[in-house]
């Protein structure tokens, strides 16, 4: 009989499914193969099992040969330079789990650190815009019983979260939307025509940009006042008929992604965005909530807001928490060579970060924390691979609407292969050491 | 040779997704990330086959990849990098004091380059940082 483990959940993206099943070999100790994940879930359980993974850290010469190293001689290293530096970068923490990036989250206040997540490349933005203005919000499990008016803005749900639409936004039959997606109307807004926006009932193919206009349009067009006849390349009759059908709704919901938190304007287009929905309550019901990229990138914006107060951009190097985006920011800090130390952990800025910032960490002491081999690692001077968090250990992660779930341990580790929350551990101990507490 | 001028778009495509969970180092994630989508229209203004390599440039950087027709419809004047090294080599890192770059909405130049390589991921980072390769 095949060996299964039901209801895994997937640590890819912020929509955490939890539905996953996984056949392991009879032993016990290989996936074989993934069930109902989406094609970069699945990619992610068979990845792990690659026999060309790296299982020790290994450190980097200046002529870019690699030599192994222990993990004790690893954890060394990375507490030296974090002592060392006086205003070390301890980035990423989004594709782990809360536990670790407590831990995390201990060093950095014992060495001074700037911690800041992937959120700072992502919905940053959103978090700016929700501490200004904030956000009336809900959960998907409400989304799914109750929107029947659903809106992507700026996001494409069947390429970023392949299975958000089936799972929780267009087609799930739920307590009040009892027909799936013939309960539901979709609104995509979108510059491009994307695979999300060919199933909407309705695409605003809007000028790249000009998101802010269109927002405000949708303002004026739900007071029924006058609007000019073109707003960022769209008709208005076709605003006038996108803002009638979400006030006829009885639940609206609206997702918004990259399009809107990423494009000029950013935190100001968010707020204008949670604006709009505030509005829509005049009429109906409305609830807008971001969707979150990283697996536990709303976790780390948990945990460092009940730990410090803030969800990103945090400055403990004076002693006290600071925040503020633009200068405790990570691009900001080494584009202004501001850090003179960096520490990656569960993220990849030497692909997703603007070149120019990918220079400066080449260029410091570095340390990357990541089960793969990345652009990141490639230029780190000490690279730490250690167990995947969902896959070979467990731990509670975010998902996009706030939701605590607890992601599940499904094979052991390569032998002798420490988990994230190990590591840490080992080196908030030489932290301490070095420290002298 | 002709030279056109975009406005770059950036984000995620499945293809990316799942390639980099496959493993950046790996072809498959350069086949998936190492090009640039353009509308029909400009793909004959610029004069170009698809498939073929291309040099994208601004004052923020230069990078080559493949040019491809879009097949998620852009507004022509649009073009669209998946995320991932090649498209930050030409992002714009300014973030207007909200700790965001601007990943999308950047002015870019193209022109052909058939004779120019295509890097890996780890070979493109390493080159621009001025690492041994």
């Amino acid at each position: 009989m095949a060996n299964i483990v039901s209801d895994v959940i997937c640590t890819f993206c912020g929509t955490l499914c939890d539905d996953l099943e996984i056949e392991l070999s009879d032993d016990g100790r290989k996936i074989k193969e993934v069930y109902h994940a989406c094609a970069i879930g699945a990619e992610k359980f068979l990845h792990s099992q690659a026999e060309d993974r790296i299982t020790r850290p290994r450190m980097q010469d200046d002529d870019g040969n690699w030599t192994e190293v222990s993990y004790e001689e690893a954890a060394k290293y990375t507490a030296k330079i974090l002592c060392d530096a006086k205003k070390p970068l301890m980035y990423g923490w989004s594709s782990t789990s809360c536990e670790a990036q407590s831990v995390g989250h201990e060093i950095a206040e014992a060495v001074g650190g700037m911690v800041d997540n992937t959120a700072t490349v992502c919905h940053g933005s959103s978090l700016i815009a929700v501490q200004d203005v904030g956000i009336p919000s809900c959960t998907l499990g409400e989304a799914m019983n109750r929107a029947d008016r659903v809106v992507f803005w700026g996001c494409n749900p069947a390429h970023a979260h392949p299975r958000h639409m089936s799972r929780y936004s267009v087609y799930p039959r739920g307590f009040f939307t009892g027909k799936g997606s013939k309960s539901r109307k979709v609104v995509v807004v979108d510059p491009r025509k994307t695979d999300t926006a060919s199933l909407a009932d309705a695409h605003l193919q809007l000028e790249q940009g000009r998101d802010y206009e269109l927002l405000s349009a949708f303002r004026v067009a739900f007071r029924g006042e006058k609007l000019p006849d073109f707003v960022a390349g769209i008709p208005k009759d076709q605003i006038y008929e996108a803002a009638d059908l979400l006030k006829s709704g009885r639940f609206v919901i609206i997702y918004f992604g990259m399009g809107v938190t990423q494009s000029l304007g950013k935190n100001h287009n968010i707020d204008i965005a949670i604006g709009l929905t505030r509005d829509l309550n005049d009429y109906t019901k409305a609830a807008i909530m971001p969707m979150r990229g990283h697996y536990n990138v709303t976790g780390s914006g948990e945990v460092l807001g009940w730990q410090f107060g803030f969800p990103f951009c945090v400055d403990l190097s004076r002693g006290v928490a600071r925040y503020n985006p633009g200068e405790t920011s990570s691009n900001d800090l080494l584009i202004r060579d501001e850090v003179d130390a960096v520490f990656v952990l569960g993220s990849d800025p030497g692909a997703h970060f603007p070149i120019s910032s990918v220079k400066k960490i080449a260029q410091l002491p570095s340390v990357a924390i990541d089960p793969h081999l990345t652009p990141t690692t490639a230029v780190c001077k000490l690279h730490v691979p250690v167990a995947f968090v969902g896959v070979e250990v467990g731990g509670c992660c975010y998902r996009m609407d706030n939701v605590p779930i607890e992601s599940r341990k499904v094979v052991d580790p390569p032998e002798g292969m420490l988990t994230d929350q190990e590591f840490l551990t080992m080196v908030l101990g030489e932290v301490r050491k070095n420290k002298g507490v | 040779m002709t030279k056109i001028t975009l406005n770059l778009l950036t984000g995620r495509t499945i293809q990316q997704g799942a390639t980099m969970e496959g493993g950046k180092e790996k072809k498959a994630y350069t086949k998936a990330c190492a090009i640039i989508e353009m509308t029909p229209e400009d793909m004959k203004r610029l004069n170009v086959w698809k498939n073929t390599n291309v040099r994208v440039s601004n004052e923020f950087g230069s990078v080559t990849v493949k040019a491809v027709v879009a097949d998620q419809g852009l507004h022509p004047g649009d073009a669209y990098m998946p995320m991932g090294p090649w498209s930050n080599m030409v992002v714009d890192p300014n973030t207007y004091s909200t700790g965001m770059p601007t990943f999308k909405g950047t002015p870019i130049e193209i022109e052909v380059a058939i004779n120019e390589p295509i890097y890996d991921s780890q070979e493109l980072v390493r080159r621009a940082c001025g690492l041994k390769v």
